[in-house]
């Protein structure tokens, strides 16, 4: 009987070493350094709230800690979608103006190890530039440092909430150097293509409603340097391609 | 008794790393993927979203009623020419299997775009720019111009119309929003000698793929 017991214990305290060292893990650290933050090329910086109330819509499975926004937007609640948040949000340039509509998805990523300190998801953002024409960045997000220093401190903490400063970049690929892979769309970013590198500034967090005091910033990096050209210069009509492969030789096209 | 105690911790610990190591801690659902094959490479695949029930926003600065009730659409003179919309998308068997968004804007300097992102949580993304010109007066077609994970090595078309729904069912659908991809390889690229008439997904709209006729999306 002693012996089963001591291996209980063992084995009680095997599981919580192994869990603190997942916990701490020293290997992973948050990047706080932006891989396109010593770039040479147009940097595109855009900030937005990550407060699912300061956003135009917000809206998730309906059971998470951060509510949707407004209360009666419909739910995503069907099993495929229900790991999924969608938002969309007003855009602003680095001067603090107003520069065009973001909209974010993110869906929990299967290939999520808690073991390599790793809480992926996978997201995209769309984002229509008025005047200038739109952009997708896809990308990997790891949120584990954010849930290490902000979501578990709040845990811990007797009032449900984490009030400090944090600061990490989120993007973790697909790109080698941990950035996000941007595409264009239309307009002067019609065949343009570049990196990106998405970070979060956390003041405050509570359990009850999620981020209280949290910031985004979005860098993109422009690496088509007539892109960059197109950003300062007038902007110009819309018109099909001649060049483009969709319409070359497609009759029912005009 | 100190034997038994330290093997017990060992395999505790070796328990816990292998159950974050084997286990997967998320489990996306995922629904069969409902393609075709079509006849000159490629697959295709069709998508709908039924009005209203799909609809999740409708924001834009003339919107009469916008979704959901309560929008706060911005008020500031930048975004006076975007209508921004997302959807829940369906597959063929009329399961909800992703999100879509749809940006429509007008520019004086720019002209119009159109811009498609479908979003499905188990295999990727997709970012489709439409020509705004409608082809026939009854549909639009656009060209992915980047896709994530699944569909990153991909290249292909997509097209949208609107079907409107059976007057005579009061709680169905007013209609729906059809989307119709045809997918290839990068490799196997749809070259600029691809015509309309040899074009499955173009074909197929044409021609009423479906048995109901469908008309230009607004």
């Amino acid at each position: 009987m002693k012996y089963f017991v001591a291996l209980l214990l063992g084995l009680a305290t095997g599981v919580v070493t192994a869990l603190a060292l997942l916990f701490v893990n020293p290997l992973a650290k948050p990047r706080a350094l932006s891989p396109v933050a010593i770039s040479d090329n147009e940097l595109l910086v855009f900030a937005y709230s990550a407060v699912a109330d300061d956003t135009i819509v917000y809206t998730n499975d309906g059971e998470s800690i951060v509510r949707p926004y407004p209360d009666k937007v419909l739910q995503l609640w069907e099993r495929p979608i229900s790991r999924t948040a969608v938002f969309a949000t007003l855009l602003s340039d680095s001067r603090n103006q107003p520069a065009g509509i973001g909209i974010k998805f993110r869906s929990d990523s299967e290939d999520t190890r808690l073991i390599a300190g790793e809480a992926l998801a996978d997201s995209v953002w769309y984002l229509y530039l008025p005047g200038r024409g739109s952009l997708f960045v896809g990308q990997r997000e790891n949120y584990w440092s954010f849930l290490r220093e902000v979501v578990a401190p709040a845990y811990w903490s007797a009032a449900d909430n984490w009030k400090g400063k944090w600061f990490g970049n989120v993007t973790a690929g697909p790109n080698a150097l941990g950035t996000g892979r941007v595409s264009g769309g239309s307009g002067d970013f019609r065949s343009v293509s570049g990196e990106a590198v998405e970070a979060l500034s956390a003041t405050a967090f509570s359990l009850d409603v999620g981020p209280v005091a949290v910031d985004g910033t979005l860098t993109i990096e422009l690496i088509d340097p007539h892109a960059a050209d197109a950003l300062t210069a007038e902007p110009t009509l819309n018109r099909p391609d001649p060049d483009a492969p969709l319409t070359a030789g497609d009759p029912v096209l005009p | 008794m100190i034997k038994t105690y330290i093997i017990g911790t060992v395999l505790g610990i070796v328990a816990v790393f292998a159950a974050a190591y084997f286990v997967p801690v998320v489990d996306q659902h995922r629904e069969s993927s409902l393609i075709a094959v079509t006849p000159n490479g490629g697959v295709r695949e069709t998508f709908h979203i039924n009005i209203p029930m799909d609809r999740i926003v409708v924001g834009a600065r003339t919107a009469a009623e916008p979704v959901p009730p309560g929008l706060q659409w911005p008020d500031d003179p930048i975004v006076d020419g975007v209508r921004a919309e997302l959807f829940k998308l369906r597959n063929a068997n009329d399961t909800v299997i992703g999100v879509a968004s749809r940006v429509a804007a007008t520019d004086d300097m720019l002209g119009d775009t159109i811009d498609w992102v479908l979003h499905f949580p188990a295999r990727g993304s997709v970012f489709i720019s439409m020509r705004p010109e409608a082809v026939e007066g009854s549909y639009r077609v656009g060209r992915i111009s980047a896709g994530t994970r699944e569909f990153e090595d991909l290249d292909g078309r997509l097209t949208e119309r609107w079907v409107s729904g059976d007057p005579e069912e009061i709680e169905g659908p007013s209609g729906r929003i059809e989307l119709v991809s045809r997918f290839v390889g990068k490799l196997d690229s749809l070259g600029d000698d691809v015509h309309a008439e040899d074009d499955p997904v173009a074909a197929d709209v044409v021609s009423g793929a479906g048995s109901e006729s469908g008309e230009l999306l607004r």
